[in-house]
């Protein structure tokens, strides 16, 4: 196709991508580098019969004018990123300086903010996604032993977790996993602990958490991994029965390797969706125990007085080089293969 | 699969059956728990005394004098004001559909078309852009929106919401378009077609399953987004997704907690109607860039 040609059939959807995720990213860089104005405060001197008293207050006026003429904020530079609520350079320093022993040092970083957010996303990544595979494959190889008559049903009820929003998918567990909910009664019952509930553990939480997150993902690897196996050449399969290997073993070495590209397919997308968990953590409210870096922005950006666009931006700046780092095996790799293709 | 050779054993079999019987307990009981719950009071569904009032319903008998109640249905829709959500939806939802697959059919039928460099980086640059999470593109958008003020209204969601759907589309748009095979276009060209001509009444007639199915996940998408509906509309145009959340954010007030419950049947039950019907459409797109590509 002529180079002019392309560009009039890609303009419509080029120019959507550039205007809106190409600048979006620009502006949060931008952003990333400002911060709120200070309030402006003035001294008022009150004077009564017993002598006069200086007091600080926010001048109102003042402050808004500043507001609306640098809507932006004053710039910040990277303070933002260094700050308490983000990387905390200075505060890291001082724990190193004051604690005695390193647990107590890593008990004290972990507990700021943004590390919060880090080792939980982090963790839930790390479980989520290999439990994903291994269910989904599971899940794939058993419904692919079932009469063929009845796996259309049977595929409807799996996918049923995945086509839902994460909010809904959430909210619809929590109601029956909360104390007063079908599966939390019982279990206070069977615990005999009146009060165990989901919010009252941060270890309990973080679990529902991951285990909702392997309910909601599991069909889409099954869907994938199912048709993948669908692909399976029947001759190396019945060669192996014929040579007396066992049901593992064909597994093992034959369709595993066949389905091998698809499973890091899925990894890859599994990784990418886990890394921006947020909607779970509304649907069980469960904001107390469990941060992500999604939701920290998510939080900066519904702040009630006025809205942090520097502290948000400067926490979405970290999770797009956190996606890059995810990324980078992979773009390293097609890279490579792209160039022994030419 | 179902190999001539291969002899289960009845334990393997009873394995795998049970397997799959826990398993669609698992994935479907929650929806059918909450569906049976949305026909009871608070009190039962949300029991402090005995869980097992959910099924007699106890207490739905003694306030309303039936085993189930539509009540929570009835409010939630004229005073929860769910019944403007729907409709948010269904614009935003109708919009973000069409303009999507409008885009995304002439990009990726550019894309499989062309045999230039650029055209492996635009599809590198998609999966990067496909990675984002939406929040860090919010937090981009929220400040020039409101410098522009253009927040808070349906057609800014819908534009936002077709870009971020465009990365997806046009991969899957692609390897769809790549198994239409050139020769059909080549020969229209020769014929005398432009390529515009080619593209409208050569190749978008034998695409359709590959339309259907882009379709459905713009869909998908635009109906269940939360993120970008919550923070970029304001309360009067929230689409069903946040309106839902709002419900639990006053949770203090009694009948609120089932406006929630009914509201999430009321917002699942199309999608699953839907996913039911265009069952084979969705699983093809699912692995489509997966097994094709």
């Amino acid at each position: 196709m002529p180079n002019k040609t392309f560009f009039w059939f890609f303009l419509p959807t080029g120019l959507a991508m550039i205007l809106f995720i190409g600048l979006p990213i620009i502006s949060t860089g931008i952003q990333s580098f400002y911060a709120q104005h200070d309030q402006v405060v003035k001294e008022v001197k009150k004077c009564d019969p017993f002598g006069c008293t200086v007091s600080i207050v926010v001048d109102q006026e003042k402050t808004s004018k500043i507001r609306e003429e640098k809507p932006l904020g004053k710039f910040n530079g990277f303070g933002t990123y260094v700050d308490r609520n983000h990387l905390a350079i200075e505060e890291i320093g001082k724990f190193w300086n004051e604690t005695n022993s390193f647990g107590e040092f890593v008990d004290q970083v972990t507990n700021l903010p943004f590390y919060k957010a880090l080792i939980f996303t982090l963790t839930y990544c790390l479980f989520v996604t290999p439990n994903v595979l291994l269910l989904g494959f599971i899940i794939a190889l058993s419904l692919n032993a079932v009469t063929r008559r009845i796996r259309g049903p049977l595929i409807f009820g799996t996918i049923l977790p995945m086509i839902v929003t994460p909010l809904v998918g959430s909210l619809v567990l929590f109601w029956m996993i909360d104390a007063e909910g079908i599966i939390g009664a019982n279990l206070q019952m069977l615990m005999d602990d009146p009060y165990l509930s989901l919010k009252s553990s941060k270890t309990l939480t973080w679990i529902t958490i991951i285990i909702y997150g392997i309910w909601h993902h599991s069909p889409f690897a099954f869907v994938v991994f199912y048709a993948a196996l669908q692909t399976v050449p029947q001759e190396p399969v019945e060669a192996a029965i014929i040579d007396g290997a066992s049901r593992w073993q064909r597994v093992r070495h034959i369709v595993l390797p066949h389905i091998y590209p698809v499973v890091t397919f899925v990894a890859l997308i599994s990784l990418m969706d886990n890394f921006r968990v947020f909607e779970p953590i509304i649907g069980f409210s469960a904001e107390g125990s469990a941060q992500s870096l999604s939701w920290l922005i998510y939080d900066n950006l519904v702040n009630e007085e006025v809205i942090l666009f520097g502290s948000a931006a400067a926490t979405s700046m970290m999770t797009i080089v956190g996606i890059a780092i995810l990324l980078a095996p992979v773009l390293i790799r097609t890279w490579k293969e792209f160039r022994t293709a030419r | 699969m179902e190999y001539g050779l291969d002899k289960r054993s009845n334990a393997l079999k009873i394995f795998n059956t049970t397997f799959i019987i826990v398993w669609l307990l698992v994935a479907c009981f929650p929806f059918i728990w909450t569906f049976w719950g949305s026909f009871k009071v608070r009190a039962d569904f949300f029991s402090r005394a005995d869980w097992w009032y959910a099924i007699t319903a106890f207490n739905t008998l003694l306030e309303t004098g039936g085993k189930f109640t539509t009540d929570a249905y009835s409010q939630a829709w004229t005073e929860g004001e769910f019944w403007k959500a729907s409709r948010n939806t269904v614009i935003v939802t109708f919009f973000v559909v069409t303009i999507s697959l409008f885009l995304g059919t002439l990009g990726a039928y550019a894309l499989s078309r062309s045999t230039r460099n650029y055209a492996f980086w635009i599809l590198i640059a998609a999966l990067i852009f496909r990675a984002m999470p939406h929040i860090t593109l919010v937090s981009g958008y929220l400040f020039p929106f409101f410098q522009l003020q253009i927040w808070g209204i349906l057609p800014t969601t819908i534009v936002v919401l077709v870009a971020i759907n465009q990365p997806f589309t046009l991969w899957l748009l692609y390897s769809f378009f790549k198994t239409v095979p050139k020769e059909l276009d080549e020969s229209a060209l020769i014929d005398g077609c432009s390529y515009f001509q080619a593209f409208r009444h050569i190749i978008m007639p034998v695409m359709w399953p590959g339309v259907i199915t882009a379709g459905l996940f713009s869909l998908m998408l635009a109906y269940n987004d939360f993120t970008v509906t919550a923070l970029l509309l304001n309360q009067e145009n929230h689409t069903m997704v946040p309106k839902i959340q709002s419900y639990l954010g006053t949770n203090q007030h009694e009948g609120n907690l089932m406006w929630a419950v009914s509201a999430v049947v009321s917002a699942t039950a199309p999608l699953f109607m839907l996913v039911m019907f265009f069952q084979r459409q969705v699983i093809s797109g699912l692995t489509a860039g997966a097994v094709k590509g």
